[in-house]
């Protein structure tokens, strides 16, 4: 069983890898040279923070681009091309599929952020000509992009066992905008004095993944320190609603006629 | 013990997006298949073939009945260790190559791994594409994507191998070495159980066919008993004038002329009377043969009278 799903992980990474997804790195690393050459050379003594906004940013955003436009194929595509009969006609279970699917790309991003971190910290190195104890304090920052990834790879997955790739990109991008403001979404439902309303928001900002409270960007860039309360939080939020959403799909996925 | 019993399995399709209606694909199929016999299902386009393999395969749900294979459900993952599936036109992770993909196959269906670095090359080589190397499988002719699909359904020598359509598409030599490989399975003993259209394939390699027709069962039958069946008219075949023709008609015959040749079906009681004639003729005779009932002709006999088979599909 554990074989199985570490097999299918490891083809759906060598796919993402073969399909030329890791050039996104290129792009990462020549935005992150051209970056600290140019605040390198303006220099007005907030390089640095403009730094590590964008590479964060950057990180965050290209991650999630990847996350959706592979997550909504994942299992569309082997449908569409009918790769899955070949698949399910061996001892391998529906949901081993899922779930396999869901650790190959996920496992793509981590391989992926990982070298945009080491991009990130050596344009940082450049600028300031050496590391600090502080900027350990960044990885928080990426290990929550991480948990971030990691929802969003378990949403399109789900989207990707009902629906066709554009409509699964359509609803897994507008998870991803409302999800980046779950917070607002809880405080419009605390200041609501409609009842119906107040229980409409605080359904919605509990329904959507709260991808706000995994934004520390900001934070760490002006060296405020991230608690351990936070990160405990977070990560066990993080892997519940991962958790949840792909076995979400396994329910769909068990129950679906294929073409 | 029967390698496929399959008992009332039925599959119908709602179609139509506000007012749904119940399309069968398949209607109740009582079906069984002994070990190591090479079963022929046949069936015209829309028939149900497919759908009775993807439901075998696990890749449909049943509406109803139920299905056993090698004594266990079909849907047991143990059964899923013992049997191969060529699925029709075969497409596969086109970003592998044929050794990979074979590779990744074997691991999925729990092959050893020094049994799998063994099967692997040797099953390329008996496939015919022992040199493909590095070259990925969106490179395939549509030959070698079927071979490949035939290697990784027997990779890891399973005892019943099923088979959508196997020939479908290839040429005459791609035909010829798929119909040598499935001869090989045969005589390693292996249950085939393989759905096709052309009954010139079935015939020469099944032992029994069905013959499917809109989704249901019209009849099961063996081959050989088909095919030797009767030996009512004879086939004369004769060269130059084609003057005979008219007085054979009047005989029964049916006649036709390609080229300098003419080609005559007589009724057997008629041959001497139709063989007198063409020597006042001085006609050039080139042959006699029995007319052999064909997997065709019957094919045909079954589905005669029977209104134009509508596709369903899901």
């Amino acid at each position: 069983m554990t074989s199985r799903i570490a097999w299918i992980a490891f083809n759906t990474f060598r796919e993402a890898v073969r399909e030329r997804v890791l050039y996104n790195l290129v792009f990462f690393a020549l935005l992150m040279v051209s970056s600290a050459l140019l605040f390198g050379g303006i220099s007005i003594g907030v390089e640095r923070l403009f730094l590590i906004n964008l590479g964060l940013t950057a990180i965050s955003l290209f991650g999630v681009l990847i996350a959706i436009f592979l997550g909504i194929g994942l299992v569309f595509k082997e449908i569409e091309k009918r790769t899955l009969y070949t698949m399910l006609s061996r001892p391998v279970r529906r949901w081993e599929f899922i779930v396999g699917k869901f650790f190959g790309l996920a496992g793509t991003l981590v391989v992926n952020t990982f070298f945009m971190a080491v991009g990130f910290y050596a344009a940082l190195f450049y600028l300031g000509r050496t590391l600090t104890a502080a900027d350990a304090s960044l990885l928080v920052a990426i290990y929550f992009i991480v948990l971030q990834l990691l929802m969003v790879t378990a949403l399109a997955l789900l989207f990707s066992t009902f629906s066709s790739p554009v409509l699964s990109a359509v609803f897994a991008f507008a998870l991803f905008i409302a999800g980046s403001f779950a917070e607002d979404l809880r405080a419009f439902a605390a200041l609501s004095e409609v009842g119906s309303t107040r229980w409409l928001a605080s359904a919605a900002a509990y329904l959507v993944p709260n991808f706000s409270a995994l934004n520390v960007i900001s934070s760490v860039a002006h060296g405020q320190a991230v608690g351990g309360a936070l990160i405990l939080n977070n990560t066990l939020y993080a892997l519940f609603y991962a958790a949840a959403a792909v076995f979400a799909a396994i329910l769909v996925f068990e129950h679906r006629n294929l073409k | 013990m029967a390698a496929i019993e399959i008992s009332g399995l039925e599959k119908t399709y709602s179609v139509g997006f506000w007012r749904k209606r119940e399309v069968p694909a398949l209607r109740p199929l009582h079906l069984s298949v002994e070990e190591g016999e090479v079963f022929g299902y046949l069936g015209a386009n829309g028939a149900g073939k497919t759908t009775t393999l993807k439901l075998l395969m696990g890749i449909t749900f049943p509406t109803g009945g139920s299905a056993r294979i090698l004594g266990l459900d079909y849907r047991d993952p143990q059964v899923r260790a013992q049997i191969g599936f060529l699925p029709e036109q075969p497409y596969f992770y086109d970003h592998l190559t044929a050794g990979e993909l074979l590779e990744y196959y074997a691991q999925l269906s729990g092959v050893p791994a020094a049994e799998r670095k063994r099967r692997v090359p040797q099953m390329l080589e008996r496939v015919g594409l022992p040199h493909v190397g590095s070259l990925p499988l969106r490179k395939f002719s549509k030959g070698m994507m079927q071979r490949v699909g035939i290697a990784q359904a027997v990779l890891h020598d399973p005892k019943v191998v099923f088979l959508d359509e196997p020939m479908s598409g290839l040429d005459p030599i791609g035909r010829r070495e798929v119909r040598d490989l499935m001869q090989g399975l045969k005589d390693e003993g292996k249950t085939i159980f393989f759905s096709t259209h052309i009954l010139s394939d079935a015939e020469s390699l099944c032992d029994r066919v069905a013959v499917l027709h809109r989704g249901e069962l019209r009849c099961v039958e063996k081959v050989g008993e088909l095919i030797t069946a009767k030996h009512d008219r004879m086939e004369v075949l004769w060269q130059g004038d084609a003057a005979p023709s008219q007085d054979l008609a009047a005989l029964g015959a049916e006649c036709r002329t390609t080229g300098d040749q003419v080609r005559a079906v007589v009724p057997e009681a008629k041959l001497d009377a139709a063989l007198e004639l063409l020597r006042n003729h001085r006609a050039r005779l080139i042959s006699v043969t029995p007319v052999r009932t064909t997997l065709e002709d019957y094919f045909l006999e079954r589905l005669a009278g029977a209104a134009d088979p509508k596709e369903v599909k899901p």
